[in-house]
Formats: C-alpha cells, sequence, structure tokens
C-alpha cells in the first residue's frame, strides 16, 4: 500500500475531520443539504480529473476555468434556444474539444510553455464571453433542469456519474497504454521520445481530453441552476489544481493517482462547510484552505529530499 | 615532514539499514595525487561527501591540516581550502564565464560593489594558467561540457584550494583536453596542495596518481604507492582490478568467437547539417560489434541520432536487410528493429521513478499490449524475464529505476530495448561510469547479443573498451569516418592517431 500513501492520509485527515463534525455537529449529517453539497462539487471533480491528467504529463492548464464558462453558456444558449439536452452537450463538449485541441498545437506542435499559453487562452476565453455576453445570465427553459427528472433523482444521477468517472479515469491511467504513456512523458519526456512514444501526441491528446472534460462539466454545472451564469467557471482553475497537490499529484510531473485528486477535492470541499458548522468565523475559511495546500507542498518537499539524498 | 592535509580514521556512515561506509581510513599529503578507486557502490561519493561536509560521519575522526574537525559543514570546508569538482559542472548557465567565477571567488556580501574590471583580470589570469581557450565574457549555456568542467576547475584553483577533489573529470573531455587537465593536476601538485582523484580509467591513474587507495564495499582495503622511489610502476593494473573486486578477472574481455553474417546496415554518403556529419559510408554484419571511436564532438553520437531518426538524414541512403528506407522519427526506427541505448542513462535511459518493469515494457507496448490494454503478468514475466537473463540486481523487479546503481540502471535501459527484439542495436558509451564488475558482465552481454546474430554498433570513448570488443572500429573525425580498422589487429595507438590526425 506504500503507493498510495498519500490518497490514504488524506483520506484519514479527511476521516478524522468527519468525525469531529459527527461529535460537535451532527447538523452536518442532514442528508439534504448534504446532498446538495456535495452535488454541487461533481463539475469541479471531473475539471480536476482533467486537470490532474494535465499535471501528471507535466504541464499545466490554467484556462480550465474559462473554458468551462463559455462551454456553460454556450450549452445554455443552445438549451434556450430549444435544441435540448444532447445538442447542448455536444455544442458543449465540441467547444471544450477544440479549445483543449488550441492549447495542445500550442504547447505540444510548437513546444510552448503551458503557463503561458494557456494564461493567455484564460484571458482570451474569458474577454471573448465578455464581449458576447457582457455579464447577461442565459435563462434555461423548463425540463433542463435535473434532466428532466426530480431533484433527487438528478442529484444521485449526478453523483454517481462523478465517482464512476473517477473510477473509470484511475482505471484507463492504470490499465491502458496511453494512460502509462502520460505518467512516462510526464517523468522523463526526452527518455519517452527515445523510447519511441510520441511525445506530441501524448500531451496533444491529454489537453484535447481536457477540453472534453471541460465542456462535460459545463454541462453537468448548467443542469443544476434554472440560469447560466458567465462567470461560474472563475476560479475553478486553482480549484481543480489546488485538489491535485492536495491528493498527491506532482507538480513537476511523472506521479500521482486520480483516486488522490478525489480525496483531494473531498477534502477541500469539505473544509468550508465544517468550519460554518463548527461555528468557526468565515474569515478563516481561504486561510485554512491554503494552509491545507501548503502543507502538502512541504509534504511533497519532505519527500524530494528524503529520495534525493 | 609536514603534516598532512587531510586523515580520516575509521570513519563509518549508515543510511538507515544501508552501511555506506563501514570503517574507512585515508590520508592526504601535500603534493601528493592520491586516487580513489571502486566500483560504483563502494563507498567513494559517500567519502567525498563527509570531506565536503555533506555527510557528517556517525563514527570516526576527520583531521584537516592538522586539527580536528568535528561538524563539518559545506561552508566550513570550503574555508578550509577544500574544493570540489564534480561529473556535471554546477554552473548558471545564463551568467558569463567571468560572472561563474566571479560568484565563485569574490566574497563582498550582497550588496558589496562589484569590480568588473578586477573580475574580468582574475578571469583571464585563471582561464590563461590552466591553458583553456575560453573568451571570459561568454555564457556558460554556450560553452561544451568540457569546456564547463574547465571553467570549475579555474574556479577551484582560484579559490586557493589546498585540498582538491576530482570525481571521474575526464568523463566527457577530448584526449586534449585530458591533457590540458593533467597540467593542471600537476600544477597543483608542485604548488604543494593535495588532489584527490577519482577516476574509473586505470591509465588515467598510472600516469597521475602517486598513491591510490582502493574501497571495497564501504571499506579502505589499502593504499599503495603507484611508483616506487626509482620511479619504476609498482602496481599492474590487473592487479589493481582484482583489488577493487577481491576476486580476479579471468580475462577482462569475452572471446570474439562470432560468426559474421550477412549485412545488416548499410549507409552510403549519409550527411546531416545538424549532426555536423558528412559522408558517411559504413557496413555492419549480423553478428558484428562495430565500434565507434573518436574524439568527443567527431560526431559518433550524432550519427547514432542520425540512424535513430532523432536528426534525421539530410541526404544519403539507408539500407536495412537490403531495403532502403528513411528513418523520420524514434517510432519509426523501434519498428523497423532499430533500438538505440543512449548515452545519458540518467536522464534519458531510465524513467527513475517508474518500477523496473514498467521501465522495461515501455518500447514494446503495441507488441506486448495489441489492444492497449496492459496486460500485467505479461508485463511482469517480461520484466522478471530480463532481470533474470541480465542480472540485473534489485530488491524486486518492481523496484524504482532511480534507486538501482548506475551498472543496473544500464541494464535496465539495454533490456527496455532487448525487448523489442531488435535487429541493430546501437550503444552509447554503456558502460561509462559502471564499475568494473558491471563492466565486464555487460561487455558479455553484449557479445552474447552478438552471437545471437544482432549487428551492434558500440559508440565508446574507452579505448581499450574499443579495442577489447570490436570485431572492426570505425574511428571517426570531424564528422567524417576517418579510418576503419580491424578489431583483433588495431592498436590503441593505431586508433588514436586516425582519430587525432589532421586531414
Amino acid at each position: 500500500m506504500k503507493t498510495y500513501f498519500r490518497e490514504l492520509s488524506v483520506l484519514v485527515t479527511l476521516a478524522i475531520l468527519l468525525v469531529i463534525l459527527a461529535i460537535f455537529a451532527p447538523h452536518f449529517y442532514e442528508w439534504q443539504p448534504l446532498l446538495s453539497r456535495l452535488t454541487a462539487q461533481v463539475p469541479a471533480l471531473i475539471l480536476a480529473l482533467g486537470v490532474g491528467i494535465v499535471m501528471i504529463s507535466r504541464q499545466i492548464d490554467i484556462s480550465v476555468g474559462s473554458q468551462f464558462g463559455l462551454c456553460a453558456v454556450l450549452a445554455g444558449t443552445v438549451a434556450a434556444n430549444g435544441y435540448g439536452l444532447p445538442t447542448a452537450l455536444a455544442a458543449a463538449v465540441s467547444a471544450g474539444t477544440l479549445m483543449g485541441a488550441l492549447n495542445g498545437w500550442l504547447i505540444a506542435g510548437m513546444k510552448l510553455p503551458s503557463i503561458v499559453v494557456t494564461l493567455a487562452t484564460m484571458v482570451t476565453w474569458a474577454e471573448v464571453l465578455r464581449l458576447f455576453q457582457q455579464g447577461k445570465f442565459v435563462n434555461l427553459p423548463a425540463g433542463i433542469q435535473w434532466f428532466g427528472l426530480s431533484q433527487l433523482g438528478g442529484q444521485i444521477f449526478l453523483i454517481s456519474f462523478g465517482c464512476v468517472t473517477v473510477v473509470v479515469g484511475a482505471h484507463f491511467l492504470k490499465t491502458r497504454s496511453l494512460g502509462r504513456y502520460i505518467y512516462a512523458v510526464g517523468s522523463d519526456a526526452e527518455a519517452a521520445r527515445l523510447s519511441g512514444i510520441h511525445s506530441g501526441w501524448v500531451t496533444f491528446s491529454v489537453f484535447i481530453l481536457m477540453g472534453v472534460l471541460a465542456g462535460l462539466a459545463a454541462v453537468l454545472n448548467l443542469v443544476q441552476s434554472p440560469q447560466v451564469d458567465p462567470k461560474c467557471g472563475v476560479g475553478l482553475e486553482l480549484r481543480a489544481i489546488a485538489a491535485g497537490v492536495v491528493g498527491g499529484i506532482a507538480v513537476n510531473g511523472g506521479r500521482g493517482t486520480l483516486w488522490g485528486v478525489f480525496v483531494g477535492l473531498l477534502l477541500l470541499s469539505t473544509i468550508n462547510p465544517a468550519l460554518t458548522f463548527l461555528h468557526v468565523e468565515a474569515y478563516w475559511e481561504k486561510a485554512i484552505q491554503g494552509l491545507v495546500i501548503l502543507l502538502a507542498v512541504v509534504a511533497d518537499g519532505f519527500r524530494v529530499r528524503h529520495h534525493s539524498r | 615532514m609536514p603534516p598532512l592535509l587531510l586523515r580520516l580514521s575509521d570513519i563509518k556512515k549508515s543510511f538507515g539499514a544501508v552501511k555506506a561506509l563501514k570503517g574507512v581510513s585515508f590520508e592526504l599529503r601535500p603534493g601528493e595525487v592520491h586516487a580513489l578507486l571502486g566500483e560504483n557502490g563502494a563507498g567513494k561519493s559517500t567519502l567525498i561527501k563527509v570531506i565536503t561536509g555533506a555527510h557528517i560521519p556517525d563514527s570516526g575522526t576527520l583531521e584537516i591540516s592538522g586539527g580536528i574537525v568535528s561538524h563539518l559543514t559545506p561552508t566550513r570546508s570550503q574555508e578550509l581550502g577544500i574544493s570540489c569538482i564534480y561529473q556535471q559542472p554546477a554552473l548558471f548557465s545564463d551568467l558569463s564565464v567571468s560572472e561563474n567565477i566571479g560568484l565563485r571567488l569574490e566574497k563582498n556580501g550582497p550588496f558589496g560593489k562589484v569590480n568588473w574590471k578586477q573580475r574580468h583580470k582574475t578571469a583571464v589570469a585563471l582561464l590563461q594558467r590552466i591553458g583553456a581557450n575560453i573568451r571570459p565574457e561568454t555564457h556558460v549555456s554556450e560553452l561544451s561540457m568540457p569546456e564547463q568542467q574547465l571553467v570549475e576547475i579555474a574556479c577551484a584553483l582560484g579559490s586557493g584550494a589546498k585540498i582538491v577533489i576530482m570525481d571521474e573529470p575526464t568523463a566527457s573531455l577530448t584526449r586534449s583536453e585530458q591533457e590540458l587537465l593533467f597540467g593542471v593536476v600537476r600544477d597543483l601538485r608542485t604548488s604543494g596542495a593535495g588532489v584527490i582523484y577519482i577516476s574509473h580509467r586505470l591509465e588515467e591513474i598510472f600516469a597521475l596518481a602517486d598513491r591510490v587507495t582502493v574501497l571495497r564495499d564501504g571499506e579502505s582495503v589499502c593504499t599503495r604507492s603507484v611508483r616506487s622511489a626509482a620511479g619504476k610502476n609498482e602496481l599492474s593494473e590487473d592487479e589493481l582490478i582484482r583489488l577493487m573486486v577481491g576476486r580476479d578477472v579471468a580475462s577482462i574481455y569475452p572471446p570474439r568467437e562470432s560468426a559474421r553474417g550477412e549485412v545488416i546496415l548499410e549507409l552510403q554518403n549519409i550527411s546531416c547539417a545538424a549532426g555536423r556529419i558528412r559522408d558517411i559510408n559504413l557496413s555492419v554484419r549480423a553478428g558484428e560489434v562495430l565500434g565507434l571511436a573518436g574524439l568527443v564532438g567527431a560526431g559518433r553520437t550524432e550519427l547514432a541520432r542520425v540512424l535513430f531518426g532523432i536528426t534525421p538524414a539530410d541526404s544519403g541512403s539507408i539500407h536495412l536487410d537490403g531495403r532502403e528506407l528513411v528513418v523520420r522519427n524514434p517510432r519509426q526506427a523501434v519498428c523497423l528493429g532499430i533500438a538505440y541505448v543512449p548515452e545519458d542513462r540518467r536522464r534519458h535511459g531510465v524513467i527513475l521513478p517508474m518500477p523496473i518493469t514498467e521501465n522495461i515494457s515501455m518500447a514494446v507496448h503495441s507488441k506486448l499490449f495489441p489492444a492497449q490494454w496492459l496486460n500485467f503478468q505479461r508485463e511482469r514475466d517480461l520484466g522478471k524475464r530480463f532481470v533474470h537473463a541480465l542480472g540485473i540486481k534489485a530488491s524486486s523487479p518492481d523496484a524504482l529505476g532511480g534507486s538501482l546503481s548506475g551498472g543496473n540502471q544500464q541494464k535496465v535501459s539495454l533490456a527496455r530495448w532487448l525487448a523489442t527484439e531488435p535487429r541493430l542495436l546501437i550503444l552509447d558509451e554503456p558502460t561509462q561510469g559502471v564499475d568494473v564488475g558491471a563492466k565486464s558482465e555487460i561487455h558479455r552481454i553484449i557479445r552474447d547479443l552478438a552471437a545471437k546474430g544482432l549487428a551492434v554498433i558500440m559508440i565508446s570513448s574507452d579505448l581499450p573498451e574499443i579495442l577489447g570488443m570490436s570485431d572492426r572500429i570505425a574511428v571517426m573525425r570531424e564528422g567524417r569516418i576517418a579510418e576503419i580498422l580491424d578489431g583483433a589487429s588495431a592498436s590503441a595507438q593505431s586508433v588514436m592517431s586516425a582519430a587525432l590526425r589532421s586531414a
């Protein structure tokens, strides 16, 4: 189990937090609000999985929040014009794919650094969205929210979908050649290339996947409310990166699992409500989140120092 | 008799359960070149780190210039005049040579004023003193690896070090640069400094060292004078090797016995401007080991990179098994049955955070897992087979690549390529930085592979290795094939003169 040490330690931290809540704030476990809180995290989870894979391949994508917002508004507009949810989903995923392809082409093809490329695309997509939408919400027609199911049905579907995606994604990385290649390229791109792996294609496909997931996440967000907020993606990229870092994804690539992203996001998203329920002043929320991320990075630092000796 | 510069007695150091040093004694006299010899993992690097203050020993005493020093730190050891030149130069690549030298030598605090004229003058003087033809205003990133090493040496000289440690300084140097370096070492000796010299090349030790200490398994086995008072060699290479491995190495190189088969690879007028190689004509047969000799920068690695499709050729033709083909990228090369074990195995050979089995299966995914689904059992079987066949020493086939010694990493890198069942195997410096025991094992493996009908191209800067292993030797010079010699009758002189003679 040594290989899952980080994932398990995050899980243990989470368990401790949950026990504390069970003792001091049993209201935390009232199932309806709990279900709502979990459902609200599903889009962030889907994004975080994508960002996790990007980070394993030793790249970064900070444009995911903007991609998410653009896809959400696009899907919302398509749905608002009466084309139905499947068409809206197709539009969002296509848009995500195109945006991912642009990132991928600039990074893998032109060999530009991903932090700069995705910073540029992040600003570009955000501005494009602002120009076209001018901050207006998109009102969705009836029958879109909760896929036309009951609220409970929709929530259960979304949560199950999130969990299945984690399992499928983790399984994919572990059991498919492309998954292995992503780790190899993230560890040492030149060694991978000399082994006959097409590093460029691996990186490109990682960004395409990221775009697809951004589109998907946008739709999973859209079905949760009667309106689409054009600012819904702001800040999500940081949340996704933080989940990966806390869950043990190495910022310099090659290490980490999607299970780690999953537990990392669970921990981060439990802290906020936990503080509320424990009557800690709201000012502390961000500080404590920052502290958890810092702890994760420090833990990595120790691990690296230990190994390089 | 002047006091010893350095005396270590009964130094012990453990890392967890691993005993890296189990009682090492060592001394360095003023004006002495003292060679430190031992297989990889014998404890040489740990010992050096004790001397430079990077590691604090568990027990034992450390005397510097006659005084006992406890709790040596890297800063303190520099103040005491200890300077270490590592294999990999640690310079700032975006700064100029003189800035690097200045940063190393000037001590005027974070807000001190930089005297640019003085800095330039110091740099010029130091570079001149070691005879390096480097302009002080050049950026380090524009220098070759050997040139960077010379800058390191200039820094060590400039710091007025009394004890200079050189860790395999010639690994990447050309012959003439080696001569430069040897001059510097002799200079240091005359000036009364002591040099601790680490090298895997025995002939250098005979050329330079006054005494040699052999380490084996964390213990100092013995210290011997290299020459007697009359200037005669007191030690033989065989004896040194025996001391290092603790057993007789019957014959260092396996016999050439493989029968040569058909021509596997034929190159006609291959040129590549990016790799600076021109008009290469060469053929390799099945069962043959073709040694590729020449100075560093003569185009040997560049030729390998052309054959493997990393920098494709501009003109000329490549025939593999009689068919003309163009190699555009490494992926295609792998499919064609070409394998390339690169030079810098720590960087591009073994993927350090990956287990041995995953490293070995890396290049054969499409063969092993046709549907792209990994089959862990099949992968493990493959890994185990090669761990066994090549004698890779590891705690388990799942041990991480980074946990292995240099020789074993090289074997993993080799195993990855053998798994592809290649027709043509290109080895780039297969035994660089590998200890004597693993070296002869790798030689035996190469010979076995040739006997099985592989065509092998072996690039090596180790002259005895080229002479001992090659059926034929192609000597490169300035991007061309200068001469092709018969392996059995070639001598060190004939290879070197082909590599050096101006056209």
